[in-house]
């Protein structure tokens, strides 16, 4: 069948300044450039390419100009040319569209409509530079009360809190399982999880012998499909996470094609060869709250309750709820990934049409367990479409005590949020697991790269507190009266519990 | 003058934004002195002020009634002390009430003063103690007309606070008729509000009394934690989220003040870091358990009740505080000169460091955790 499709994108070589030393070609994983021998000349298929900006990026003589084609169909506020060419693909193919990363609409974020205060005569504000910046965040249950025992003259502490992660920023690294991601890719998140003092989370594809060494700084995901998941796995993390659901397609599973599950996947999954993955939608041991209450305890009880154990869920219609229910189910921590949030492979209606903001989901979570008084029990941690660290700083002011983030630590290591993750075929060594690619990503300096991102936005977040007049990070969580709306309805500040700009 | 909480913060910013002067001394023998001190030391910090909010709160001041609550009400009219005392009579037994004595001075249109000197009824108490029943029935005095506002309720104690400078509220409530073993004065200057009676320090429920002087930029936080214990935060200023740390901390959950101190006001974890294992494990529980009510921004306060007075500043002492020493007396002050006025020969000057409290008990010597 002929396709309709035209191409997205066109690419322009400058051939004056092409040196014909093929780079392009092999850096290319969509066999979108080759060389024609005879004319030494270099040629591209425009409908292969991706837009990932592999190729200019590593044309030595920056010869390639990548632009959107400009052959659109007549404008149409409707019927736009991502509808037309989405309806066109699936006549052809009969199948879902399937999208990588967060959703792509503007629509749906409020942290860009969200101001953060600053102080002005009435208390100094504070140089970080010059002056301790506090960022440490222990994440797990508190009590509402200590008790201690002061008989002795010195004060003893009586009360035994149960386990906590301790942050040196409030800053983690999202579930990215192996398998969606790269060995390397890993390597890297585990690298400067442990050299920054804070964690990252598998995923659900499970953990890799070689880096349980890297225990104390990692999160390990109990999923739908259990891949992966043994004792010493277990063991292994700091801490626990039960992933019910992902911003990115909340109420449906996961896919990993068999073409990707390579012997090292095989492995450390703990499935066949070659195999699909499929990861349920529900977890078929969890259809209620006190089916869940039960897997947060098995998981305790097979741990001896060394660690917090997170649930994770797609912030949604009513989070709140269910939120409060996951606290009074045991959970340590609830964490919320919203609408925004990425995924390695989703059908894009799903991604782009389910689940709600996670501005709003947090502020309702945040305020629902205050309400009933268990706010203390555990901790909320957001993700889903963080990026920047004002976002994290206005995340903990609505009340989160930490936030994950995922999509800006893999455009850290190259990522360039071209949609395409599904596909297996990441010319930026991410998204794959092909070993002639997973090859491009270097564990030292990705870990490197990680490192330098959460620091540079961790001295970014003590510049907006410092200007605040706060010194450590426990005065902005929930402190809502920090943050402003611009922008925004009467209900939307109700719901963000948050006044007007000028109010 | 309808809601006072409106009356309170008339542009309905989230809190009142102000600077202030403060003062406390203390006999810790027990013996009674007169205001004059107390009165002239505030006077010499006039310009820490704007003339917008005065007080002092006074202990020992009521012998002749120690163990009756000593309520004293501001009405704005006639109707509301009608309706309170109604409500007052039904739920207390009235050992005496009066109108406070007062006089002509510089304050701006005072409210009626009355006092009353009650015992509650143990018919109306249900099961409660005595303290949570007239905490109860004060908040409720409080909040029902909007125009009634108890601004002392503890036993053989007061509060005096209006509008004007300090030394003209003493002269108003003819302040130094009266003696009291420990006094802790205010003078404000309030930035966003023109001030009305209630809203002028110290702020008070029982016998505890705070004077404030800061701005606490951790507020927004400090509240909602608090809100998850019952405490309603209607004044939208930060000292009462103050004065309700120090009661759920030290009153519900019995914790001493050096460690209420150490939640108010924490060390660093840098700090913590280097202590003893068995502090730091303790000092690291504290700050992760009330990390909510860490007290963040610029703040002094002094903290007073039956035989204790406290004075704490923010971590990085963001907010003046001297303390002094001389016989049986203990001095804090926003300055130096307050206290060398009343006392020129001082045994003992101290700047106490950022988050180290002070604290003077009575027949007890002083503690200063920084010497």
């Amino acid at each position: 069948m002929k396709s309709y499709v035209s191409p997205e994108y066109l690419i322009e070589r400058d051939n004056d300044k092409c040196i014909r030393c093929k780079v392009c070609v092999n850096q290319c994983s969509y066999d979108t450039h080759y060389y024609d021998e005879e004319d030494d000349v270099l040629h591209s298929r425009n409908e292969n390419c991706v837009n990932c900006q592999r190729c200019a990026t590593f044309c030595p003589t920056q010869a390639i100009t990548i632009r959107e084609n400009p052959n659109h169909y007549r404008s149409n506020a409707n019927w736009t040319q991502e509808v037309l060419t989405g309806i066109k693909k699936q006549a052809e193919t009969g199948g879902v569209l399937l999208t990588g990363m967060g959703c792509d609409k503007p629509n749906l974020t409020y942290w860009d409509r969200l101001l953060l205060n600053a102080s002005q005569v009435t208390n100094p504000s504070i140089d970080p530079l010059r002056e301790p910046m506090e960022l440490r965040t222990y994440l797990g249950s508190k009590p509402d009360k200590l008790d201690m025992d002061f008989s002795s003259g010195e004060a003893v502490l009586k009360t035994e809190l149960s386990p906590q992660l301790r942050l040196e920023t409030p800053i983690m690294f999202s579930a990215m399982s192996y398998g969606s991601v790269s060995l390397n890719v890993h390597k890297s998140l585990a690298r400067a999880a442990s050299e920054f003092g804070t964690f990252y989370n598998t995923g659900e594809g499970g953990l890799e012998k070689s880096l349980y060494k890297y225990g104390k700084n990692v999160i390990v995901q109990v999923a739908s499909g259990r891949f992966g998941v043994h004792p010493d796995y277990l063991d292994a993390g700091a801490a626990i996470e039960i992933k019910i659901g992902q911003g990115a397609k909340p109420g449906i599973g996961g896919h990993l094609p068999g073409e990707k599950v390579s012997a090292e996947i095989s492995k450390t999954r703990m499935i066949p060869m070659g195999t699909d993955a499929l990861s349920p939608a529900p977890q078929h041991d969890i259809y209620s709250i006190e089916d869940l209450r039960q897997l947060i305890y098995a998981l305790k009880e097979a741990t001896d309750y060394t660690k917090p154990v997170f649930v994770k869920i797609a912030a949604v219609h009513n989070s709140a709820a269910i939120a409060s229910g996951i606290v009074r189910a045991g959970a340590d921590a609830v964490v919320l990934d919203g609408v925004r949030g990425g995924t390695g492979a989703a059908p894009r209606i799903t991604r782009d049409n389910v689940g709600i903001p996670i501005e709003m989901a947090l502020a309702a979570v945040d305020q629902r367990l205050r309400d009933e008084g268990i706010r203390n029990q555990a901790s909320v941690i957001a993700a889903g479409g963080i990026k920047s660290s004002a976002d994290v700083l206005k995340a903990i002011a609505l009340g989160a005590d930490a936030c994950y983030i995922a999509t800006a630590a893999l455009v850290s290591l190259g990522c360039t949020v071209c949609q395409k993750c599904y596909t297996g075929k990441c010319p930026w060594g991410i998204a794959t697991t092909d070993l002639w690619l997973t090859k491009r990503i270097n564990p030292d300096i990705g870990a490197k790269r990680l490192v330098g991102l959460l620091r540079g936005w961790s001295l970014e977040i003590m510049e907006m507190m410092g200007g605040m007049g706060i010194n450590a990070i426990e005065s902005v969580r929930g402190n809502r009266l920090l943050l402003r709306g611009v922008g925004l309805t009467d209900t939307e500040l109700k719901i963000l519990g948050v006044r007007m700009v000028g109010e | 003058m309808k809601d006072l909480t409106k009356v309170n913060n008339p542009h309905g910013d989230e809190k009142v934004f102000d600077a202030c002067s403060i003062f406390g001394m203390m006999n810790l023998k027990g013996e009674r002195f007169s205001a004059k001190d107390p009165i002239r030391a505030m006077a010499n910090m006039h310009d820490r002020g704007n003339g917008l909010g005065g007080g002092f709160a006074a202990y020992g001041i009521y012998p002749e009634y120690k163990d009756d609550y000593a309520f004293h009400i501001m009405f704005l009219d006639r109707e509301a002390k009608k309706k309170m005392s109604r409500l007052i009579s039904e739920c207390f037994n009235i050992v005496n009430e009066e109108e406070m004595p007062t006089q002509e001075a510089n304050v701006s249109d005072p409210p009626i003063m009355w006092r009353y000197f009650v015992q509650p009824k143990p018919s109306k108490m249900d099961g409660q103690t005595a303290d949570d029943f007239v905490m109860e029935k004060v908040t409720r005095i409080n909040t029902e007309t909007g125009k009634a506002f108890v601004f002392s309720s503890g036993k053989n104690m007061g509060v005096f606070k209006g509008v004007g400078f300090p030394e003209d509220v003493a002269e108003y409530f003819c302040l130094e008729a009266y003696e009291g073993y420990m006094w802790t004065g205010h003078g404000r200057f309030p930035t966003n509000t023109p001030g009305w009676w209630g809203g002028a320090h110290p702020f008070s429920m029982l016998d505890w009394t705070v004077v404030h002087n800061g701005e606490i930029s951790s507020y927004g936080i400090n509240k909602r934690y608090l809100e998850m214990f019952g405490y309603k935060c209607t004044m939208q200023t930060d000292t009462e989220v103050m004065a309700y740390a120090f009661d759920l901390l030290m009153r519900r959950q019995g914790l001493p003040i050096d460690i209420v101190s150490k939640i108010l006001a924490p060390p660093l974890w840098s700090e913590i870091k280097t202590m003893m294992p068995e502090n730091e494990l303790a000092l690291r529980a504290l700050r992760q358990t009330y990390g909510s009510l860490l007290m963040n921004g610029p703040f002094t306060i002094i903290v007073a009740h039956e035989g204790e007075m406290i004075g704490l500043t923010d971590r990085i002492k963001l907010r003046p505080l001297t303390a002094a020493e001389k016989d049986d007396f203990l001095f804090l002050s926003s300055e130096e000169a307050a206290i060398r006025l009343v006392s020129p020969v001082l045994d003992r000057v101290w700047s106490p460091r950022g988050g180290e409290p002070v604290i003077g008990r009575l027949e007890s010597p002083v503690v200063d955790v920084t010497a």
